[in-house]
């Protein structure tokens, strides 16, 4: 493994099967017991610096850490030195001199971790940028899929909505390429990024086409803030074209996939129905997102640092 | 204590490498050290009817660990008709020098559905040298339960501890220098039996 996880194109297939492995040994070692903490990490520093809100990823990450014995530090912009005006990099640099060995970090432009990277020796891992990627989304996700259906290798995976923001999608899409699935996007034409004709995926508009040929369909959140933006002419019209209900559920194959990153709207791009029925694994995916980031940071910070 | 020092037939006195234990050996051994835990569950609750058998958890170490465990419970079984628990637990999370290598690969971590609280655990591995993976493996079992009590039963015991750690059962002790490798392989991992004592090669 590299030393930073920043993309999903730093995992190669033996990376990112060894992150699932890892996640499943520790998914297994842990279950049923008392006592949900392993004293891997003791000593180390994991630094949480979310610029951006976040619910879910910020704790599973502090728990992640937390159940590996990690010391950890939440730090969120506000309430920080950043609401007075300091850069990242001084932010940085003040973490680097109180000792953190992996900073996990959110971030609303893309590129951010990157540039962290080459300021402080310890590891750094992205918990999202700005509209770039959010690789340990992607692994979870691999791992539900693998977890559910017994493989990845062949697995046909639908990618639905706003593609063009989505750095979930994007993740997804390399990551689940790498580990041999065939991904799918389906989006209006006007929320799929340019050059997204290069991706190592297929395109298409037509949701009710793509259905009866997927194994798994991963609907992306709709942005509030895109609605009003003119990527599509109303939310009523998003929904009836693009959004997963009842009736289009039925289309899927039997043993078939309903997945989400969170946060949903219901209603919109997701049915309550079907965010509810057994082929939903949104609360799997919240809890393989523990199990995966332990593994993450098990791989980054367990062994020796050369 | 349950020990025996049992001569290995094909290594010659002061060789420095060879052969431990043919698979025949191995298998040998691995049947006395099923009938000492056999006396020794008897002891847990004499008089009970399955010979104390139920109470007894075999808890292999992996890598090798796991499949001897897997053998003394299976050679039980032949020996009484009373099936026995096994499990595994991976260690690795609980080592102590995990920062002086490269990181390492996770193994399965197996109990059985009774779990392991109140009963008598034997932990299970090939190897006994500086004591570190079992301290590693008493480690996991506080965090997995707690046993009425652990035992250790180790294939071969090399010496050279570094910690206050004793087996309770042995199936071979075989004075070593610390430059020399034991290397335990079984058919499950390596498909042959055999126990082989090398110079270390660098």
């Amino acid at each position: 493994m590299k030393r930073h996880l920043l993309e999903a194109a730093d995992l190669d297939r033996d990376d990112a099967t060894l992150v699932l492995d890892t996640a499943a040994q520790i998914d297994q070692a842990l279950a049923g017991r008392e006592v949900k903490k392993l004293p891997t990490l003791r000593g180390r520093t994991v630094v949480n610096l979310f610029y951006e809100d976040s619910t879910r990823t910020r704790i599973s990450f502090e728990l992640a850490a937390k159940r590996l014995s990690a010391d950890v530090i939440n730090f969120s912009a506000k309430g920080s030195s950043v609401s007075k005006g300091e850069s990242l990099k001084d932010t940085a640099l003040t973490l680097e001199a109180m000792g953190a060995d992996a900073v996990v970090v959110r971030h609303g432009a893309s590129g951010a971790p990157h540039r962290l990277a080459n300021w402080v020796r310890g590891s750094v891992v992205n918990a999202g940028d700005g509209t770039h990627e959010h690789p340990t989304q992607a692994l979870l996700d691999a791992y539900t899929i693998r977890q559910r259906l017994g493989r990845l290798e062949g697995v046909r995976v639908t990618i639905v909505g706003d593609v063009l923001h989505s750095r979930v999608a994007r993740s997804n899409v390399g990551l689940l390429h790498t580990l041999g699935a065939e991904v799918t996007l389906v989006a209006p034409p006007t929320l799929l990024p340019v050059g997204v004709g290069s991706w190592p995926a297929e395109v298409g508009y037509d949701l009710d086409a793509v259905l009866p040929k997927s194994d798994v369909v991963m609907m992306l959140r709709v942005q509030a803030e895109r609605m009003n933006a003119s990527y599509f002419p109303s939310a009523r019209e998003y929904s009836r074209r693009y959004g997963l209900d009842a009736r289009r559920m039925t289309a899927l194959p039997d043993d078939a996939i309903v997945m989400h990153p969170g946060p949903m709207n219901r209603g919109m791009e997701i049915a309550a129905e079907v965010a509810d029925s057994v082929r939903s694994t949104i609360v799997e995916q919240v809890a393989n997102g523990v199990s995966t980031r332990m593994a993450v940071l098990y791989l980054l910070l367990g062994g020796s640092q050369q | 204590m349950a020990r025996s020092s049992e001569p290995a037939r094909s290594t010659t006195p002061g060789s420095t490498s060879g052969t431990l234990f043919s698979s025949a050996d191995v298998a040998r051994v691995v049947d006395r050290m099923a009938h000492q835990l056999i006396e020794r569950a008897a002891t847990i609750d004499p008089g009970s009817a399955d010979g104390g058998l139920s109470d007894l958890v075999l808890v292999g170490i992996p890598t090798r660990g796991a499949p001897l465990a897997r053998r003394l419970a299976s050679r039980i079984e032949a020996f009484t008709g009373t099936s026995v628990d096994v499990g595994t637990a991976d260690i690795t999370l609980y080592r102590d020098d995990l920062r002086l290598r490269g990181v390492r690969a996770l193994e399965p971590t197996v109990l059985p559905d009774a779990g392991i609280d109140g009963r008598l655990v034997v932990l299970i591995d090939d190897v006994l040298f500086s004591g570190r993976s079992v301290r590693a493996a008493l480690d996991a079992l506080r965090d997995l339960g707690r046993p009425r009590s652990v035992q250790l039963a180790v294939l071969v015991d090399r010496g050279h501890r570094e910690l206050p750690i004793k087996a309770d059962f042995v199936g071979k002790n075989v004075p070593t220098s610390r430059s020399q490798q034991v290397k335990v392989h079984l058919a499950e991992t390596d498909g042959v039996d055999e126990v082989l004592v090398t110079e270390e090669v660098l």
